[in-house]
């Protein structure tokens, strides 16, 4: 039989078994009460009780069955394991109908199950965490048997070349180099070219809108400002690949440089500009987080309202605003899209961004997409960049967030 | 005193010229935010908006004998160069169904192909002179013209630009946001009751807190590692599915649905609950039957805006191999399907001129779905938002 008319086997009788737990349940705990017997609690929670003794072993028996088969490849029939979980269901649904007593605390045990399911979801965030750390470290771990460490680190070219026929019986590999200087360059010039676009405007939007603007324009502003992170990345890739790329190709032409249509400007500019809500929102947040006595002080004191600004409240919003750059520089080093749209493809250790040069996430993508044998060293290439690439944006993230606690501790703030 | 009294007023004009700098530089920064904002707008409808029309011709069929064989023969020979390939390519298979059309006549409007329709809205084409002629005279007879672009909402991907639609695609994300939706928001909402409501203060709920704000950090594109290192190779879930692309948009929207349900539990004042444990109702009944419908229209709120980011996300879906070539529409959770920004994706690396502007087009209708969302999350908060 096909797994899908099994779990269909399965969930229909479970159904049933459950109807007639609830309703043998609640008669049998109504005629308890009826008798006189005070009862801990309701019929309806005696019924509900039933259903999840006879629901919650069950499904866990066939959970963990299932388990075993699929993965561990343990040799259980499913035939046998959709029985034994049924089996199960039935002796769920005898302890659940004769646990209708009037001592039994119904509506506490069911507290409790809901108590462990509830813990349970919560469980999946953290497993989430474990699996991305341990599918990428355990792919990386394979790539670097194959591959030095250390010439991962320090090579300066990256050439997969005929990698992927080595894994197919055919070459020996040879002539693959796997140095990923040149991708972490790229990586940190589009980058850098995306800060220095969005740390002076998302910043000085930050000062605008906490100390200038009146009321109405704030409101207007600042979800103006957040369409812009809203903003699909696949979007902003084509336009920094079909708009910005000529723009910036014609400009370097009008001053005689010869630039790429591949350059790293034009993915840069338009990565920084998605990232200047992410600035100007926190940065905001942290400026309006400054006491008024301290510009009050300062105002008192005769200092200009422009002084005030520059010499007293940005110093004091300093953590808080190079949380946010963090929080910015992490987007922009992980962001995917724009620069396999815009940027391009050859790993090019340069330093003229008119020139094209290629980052970490485009090789993983490209590493990612073709026909080739999972277990190639090209593929697995992609875990251990992806691996870099985690320790470095969760490194930004803990120094943001350090950052914006000692922020915290110093003002007193609590809604940051 | 070394100053005089003209000397300090000059400095005083001059402190307060550098402060009005700062305000109106900072005035332009906005300004510029602003106006990059206007200008992407403008520029993707500039190339999006002609996306919706497209060229058509309007020919007379004749489904000879030979029709069947060869389909250009249904058509006058001189339409043969302007008329779409995609239509009459049909046409031979079209008669073998149904024998008793062989010899009928009929006038149709066919799609024209993307060099026509690329000349009709004067974008760069590949006509030669004398096709340009022909297309000329027949717009003169009105036989050819600009209609709305039936095929671009009915269709399926394809290679020829003319026909390539986002039907398929915009199936694809439908089933793809049904699988995301029933995992994270279930997930999403338990999760955070759980954290709000049940969760002693404890190391383990500090981890787990620490942890869901980390993972709203990490780079999308590390999630679609975890989906094709865990579901596809691990769990055998097939890949290219919308299962496969949901499961992994799922784990990426977690951490917004619990963000955003944790404020709005949080918003709930304690008086309820304690009002609530008053009358004798356990900590779940105050959960479920008081906290909870108080809470919804902030929970709702997030999650739309959870699912309109996951909506946007191409980067994980590239790695889980949701980049497929999807010419049919079908409606599965295992098959091979896209996805609307991967079809963007797709569009935009074809060489074609003519699929320049279906992407733009393409884009226009995802900011549109996007820009509802997102809309009628506000319009929600605002309409059930309560102050306490």
């Amino acid at each position: 039989m096909q797994t899908n008319q099994l779990l269909l086997i399965f969930c229909t009788v479970l159904l049933l078994l459950g109807l007639v737990a609830f309703f043998v349940g609640r008669k049998k705990a109504s005629r308890v009460r009826a008798s006189g017997a005070a009862m801990y609690a309701q019929p309806d929670q005696y019924a509900w009780f039933a259903v999840l003794s006879t629901a919650g072993p069950a499904v866990l028996v066939g959970a963990v069955g299932s388990f075993a088969l699929l993965l561990l490849g343990a040799d259980i029939p499913p035939l046998y394991l959709l029985a034994a979980s049924l089996v199960v269901a039935a002796a769920g649904l005898a302890v659940g109908v004769t646990q209708v007593k009037p001592q039994f605390h119904a509506r506490q045990a069911i507290e409790r199950v809901i108590r462990w399911i509830l813990a349970g979801a919560a469980l999946i965030s953290i497993f989430t965490t474990f699996g991305i750390l341990f599918s990428i470290i355990s792919e990386a771990l394979r790539f670097f048997q194959m591959h030095s460490f250390w010439d991962f680190i320090t090579g300066t070219t990256w050439n997969p070349g005929a990698s992927f026929l080595a894994s197919a019986g055919r070459g020996d590999g040879g002539g693959a180099e796997f140095g990923s200087v040149p991708l972490f360059a790229g990586t940190f010039m589009i980058t850098l070219i995306a800060m220095l676009v969005a740390v002076p405007v998302g910043l000085m939007s930050a000062i605008y809108m906490s100390e200038y603007a009146p009321r109405r324009v704030r409101t207007i502003a600042k979800p103006v400002l957040e369409v812009l992170a809203g903003i699909p990345t696949v979007v902003y890739g084509f336009f920094a690949a079909i708009t910005v790329a000529p723009i910036i190709v014609n400009i370097a032409g009008f001053f005689g440089l010869d630039a790429s249509y591949n350059n790293a400007v034009a993915p840069g500019v338009v990565m920084g500009i998605m990232i200047i809500p992410f600035i100007s929102s926190l940065s905001d947040d942290v400026i309006n987080a400054v006491p008024d006595s301290m510009r009050q002080g300062s105002l008192a004191l005769g200092m200009t309202k422009g002084e005030t600004i520059r010499d007293v409240v940005i110093p004091a919003a300093l953590p808080g605003i190079i949380s946010a750059s963090l929080l910015g520089m992490s987007r922009a080093l992980g962001e995917t899209m724009i620069v396999v749209m815009a940027a391009g493809m050859r790993p090019n250790l340069t330093a003229n961004p008119l020139e094209d040069m290629t980052t970490v996430t485009v090789r993983i993508v490209a590493a990612l997409t073709g026909d080739q044998e999972f277990a190639s060293a090209e593929t697995l290439s992609a875990f251990a960049l992806g691996l870099v690439l985690f320790a470095v944006t969760l490194t930004l993230n803990l120094v943001s967030v350090l950052m914006i606690r000692r922020f915290r501790e110093k003002y007193r703030v609590n809604n940051l | 005193m070394s100053q005089t009294f003209d000397d300090i007023s000059h400095q005083l004009k001059r402190r307060h010229r550098k402060s009005a700098r700062l305000k109106w530089m900072s005035m332009g920064a906005l300004g510029l935010a602003g106006l990059f904002l206007l200008w992407f707008f403008s520029d993707m409808l500039n190339k999006g908006l002609p996306a919706f029309q497209q060229a058509y011709v309007q020919a007379e069929m004749h489904y000879s004998e030979e029709a069947s064989k060869d389909g250009r023969k249904a058509i006058d020979k001189a339409l043969v160069p302007v008329v779409s390939r995609t239509e009459v390519r049909g046409i031979p298979l079209m008669l073998r169904n149904n024998p008793d059309m062989i010899g009928d006549r009929e006038t149709r409007w066919l799609l024209a192909n993307s060099q026509v329709d690329q000349y009709l809205k004067d974008h760069r084409h590949k006509l030669s002179g004398n096709e340009v002629a022909t297309v000329d005279n027949l717009v003169e007879s009105g036989q050819v013209a600009l209609k709305f672009n039936r095929a671009f909402f009915t269709q399926g991907d394809s290679k020829i630009a003319e026909s390539a639609g986002i039907l398929s695609a915009v199936v694809g994300t439908v089933m793809t946001m049904i699988v995301t939706l029933a995992i994270a928001f279930p997930i999403g909402v338990m999760t955070a009751i759980y954290l709000e409501e049940f969760a002693p203060d404890n190391r383990f709920t500090q981890a787990i807190e620490i942890n869901i704000n980390n993972l709203a950090a990490i780079p999308s594109i590390l999630f679609g590692l975890l989906g094709l290192a865990i579901f596809i190779n691990f769990f055998g879930v097939p890949r290219s599915s919308p299962l496969a692309g949901g499961m992994t948009l799922a784990l990426m929207t977690l951490p917004v649905i619990i963000i955003s349900t944790r404020t709005a539990l949080r918003s709930v004042p304690d008086s309820i609950r304690h009002a609530a444990f008053g009358v004798g109702c356990s900590r779940w009944q105050v959960v479920r039957d008081h906290v909870l419908p108080l809470a919804m229209p902030g929970i709702m709120t997030g999650s739309i805006i959870g699912l309109a980011q996951a909506m946007g996300e191409t980067a994980p879906l590239i790695i889980v191999g949701m980049v497929a070539f999807i010419p049919d529409v079908g409606a599965s959770f295992t098959n091979a399907a896209t996805v609307l920004p991967a079809q963007i994706f797709t569009w935009a690396s074809e060489p074609d001129q003519a699929f320049v502007e279906k992407t733009a087009g393409g884009i226009l209708v995802l900011l549109s779905i996007l820009i509802f969302l997102n809309a009628s999350a506000v319009v929600l908060r605002k309409k059930f938002e309560r102050r306490w």
